[in-house]
């Protein structure tokens, strides 16, 4: 039963992300992306990992990817205006992520999650609470650097978008 | 045990889903009634005995329209559209305590399809995926106005998801609990949130409004400028679509601000009756008072809707990011403040 639901779900998985890169419209593209970031919440809930499947949800579907096609939709783009890229810099991109894939897979496969000690007690470690008594308690400092990478990057695009203005 | 449950989970979706589609249907001839009644009028009264068998009769002419397809290569996603806003609009309802727990048959029965632990952040989801619906149906009509009313709703809907999430999180920060069912047992006979939480509760509504596009923000229907909106190019039964998860929408955002805000199924009392008449009929009388909160708030939207003109865009954005945010932020802080201050950790 979960493993049939696992290759539909990856079946689908992949399906759409290949859409994603294949279709001509960038509309459509998109869409197809959607699609697959929510069968990536399928196999968070699969897992039982339900918040980070649900903020899957909310941050990628509900909020990137909405903004990304509020400005395709309003730049109007069509398939004459996409420009060929070089093969060298395709190579470029396709090495770069590869790379990028084999050290998270890397640290993934290496790493310790803290989950030893919540295996003992057989309490539900991927409950909202734990989560947040982890991130809060033992992991302050990163939390709180992310939180503040996010307001630098934040305000960083509001100066650029509001740049022209303060000149002219 | 397992197909017991299966069954009886089964069959409260059901109910759930008639009883959504029934006060979506009737919210419509509520709607006009009310209208009627504001301006001193009669409204619709010759459908059934005084105009009760309204919704029946402009859902056959909805189903009797011509189906017209506007000039766009998207025909999928012009189907789409009304597609995804009618099951986003249905689907919150999963979550949704309806009523405490029943002693029927020897079994214990929760009037909650499923009680999960992230049950608020799992509304927050579907509402956002809501925008998809009328984005992709606006874009998919391949005309500016459907597009730029696309837009407005959406911009608009982002905008006040994030001051209705400020205004949840000091809600949150004082249950302890994201599940709606702890939230509502939380605020056993009087001691309804809305009483701790006046200013969340405020944003919360306001935002309310926004997220359902009802007046004063049904800018994306503004007919001087945008002829009819996202829906300008649908017609029959897709049409139909829009405006029935407009109401069942409606309806759902009435629950949950009752489930959150006015104490869900509690009623003063209610330990009295416990008492006397037995958990069951707690029960009961319980589903009957949330049930009576929602038809209060349904007619909170109408009766705002039609007292209460329509904001302009860009007052509707101040509004938005430069009050109701840092209102909501400002809610939060003094929420810590007072959690922190009666747990004795301040000073």
């Amino acid at each position: 039963m979960i493993l049939t639901l696992f290759y539909i779900l990856s079946a689908i998985t992949l399906a759409t992300a290949f859409l994603t890169i294949f279709s001509k419209n960038p509309i459509h593209s998109a869409i197809y992306l959607v699609l697959c970031f929510f069968s990536i919440a399928g196999h968070y809930l699969m897992f039982n990992a339900q918040f980070l499947a649900i903020v899957h949800v909310i941050v990628y579907s509900g909020a990137i990817m909405i903004l990304m096609l509020f400005t395709i939709m309003l730049m109007n783009l069509n398939k004459e205006d996409e420009k060929n890229k070089t093969l060298l810099s395709r190579i470029a991109a396709a090495g770069a992520f590869g790379l990028v894939a084999l050290v998270l897979i890397a640290t993934f496969i290496k790493s310790h999650a803290v989950i030893a000690r919540y295996d003992v007690s057989g309490k539900d470690y991927q409950s909202i609470k734990v989560l947040g008594q982890v991130l809060l308690n033992d992991y302050m400092v990163p939390f709180e650097f992310a939180s503040i990478l996010l307001l630098v990057s934040m305000i960083g695009a509001v100066l650029l978008s509001k740049k022209e203005h303060i000149n002219g | 045990m397992d197909t017991a449950i299966i069954i009886e989970k089964g069959i409260f979706i059901v109910v759930i889903f008639a009883i959504t589609m029934l006060f979506a249907m009737y919210e419509t001839l509520a709607e006009r009634k009310i209208a009627a009644w504001f301006q001193d009028r009669i409204g619709p009264d010759r459908a059934g005995k005084g105009g009760i068998l309204q919704p029946l009769a402009d859902g056959l002419k909805l189903f009797s329209k011509e189906e017209f397809f506007p000039n766009t290569p998207n025909r999928f996603l012009f189907i789409a559209g009304p597609a995804i806003s009618m099951s986003t609009a249905l689907i919150t309802s999963a979550v949704i305590p309806w009523g405490d727990t029943l002693h029927i048959f020897g079994r214990d029965v929760v009037l909650q399809a499923t009680d999960i632990d992230i049950a608020m952040l799992y509304i927050f989801g579907v509402l956002s995926v809501g925008v998809y619906g009328i984005m992709i149906g606006g874009w998919a009509s391949n005309n500016k106005f459907s597009l730029m009313g696309a837009m407005r709703a959406s911009s608009q809907m982002i905008s006040y998801e994030v001051a209705m999430g400020l205004a949840i999180i000091a809600l949150v920060m004082m249950t302890g609990s994201l599940s709606l069912r702890d939230i509502a047992a939380g605020q056993h006979g009087m001691s309804w949130n809305v009483f701790y939480q006046p200013v969340g509760f405020l944003i919360f509504l306001v935002c309310s409004f926004a997220e359902t596009n009802r007046t004063p923000f049904d800018l994306a229907e503004c007919e001087a400028e945008l002829i009819g909106g996202y829906h300008t190019e649908y017609s029959s039964m897709k049409m139909g679509f829009y405006l029935f998860a407009e109401y069942a929408s409606m309806f759902i955002s009435s629950t949950i601000l009752a489930v959150l805000y006015f104490g869900a199924y509690n009623f003063p009392g209610m330990d009295w009756v416990t008492e006397n008449w037995g958990a069951n009929a707690t029960t009961w009388i319980g589903v009957l008072v949330l049930f009576g909160k929602i038809c209060f708030f349904i007619f909170f939207y109408m009766w705002v809707r039609w007292t209460i003109p329509r904001f302009r865009y860009d007052q509707l954005m101040k509004l938005g990011w430069k009050m109701l945010i840092p209102l909501a932020i400002a809610n939060i802080v003094i929420t810590a403040l007072a959690i922190l201050w009666s747990d004795g950790k301040l000073f």
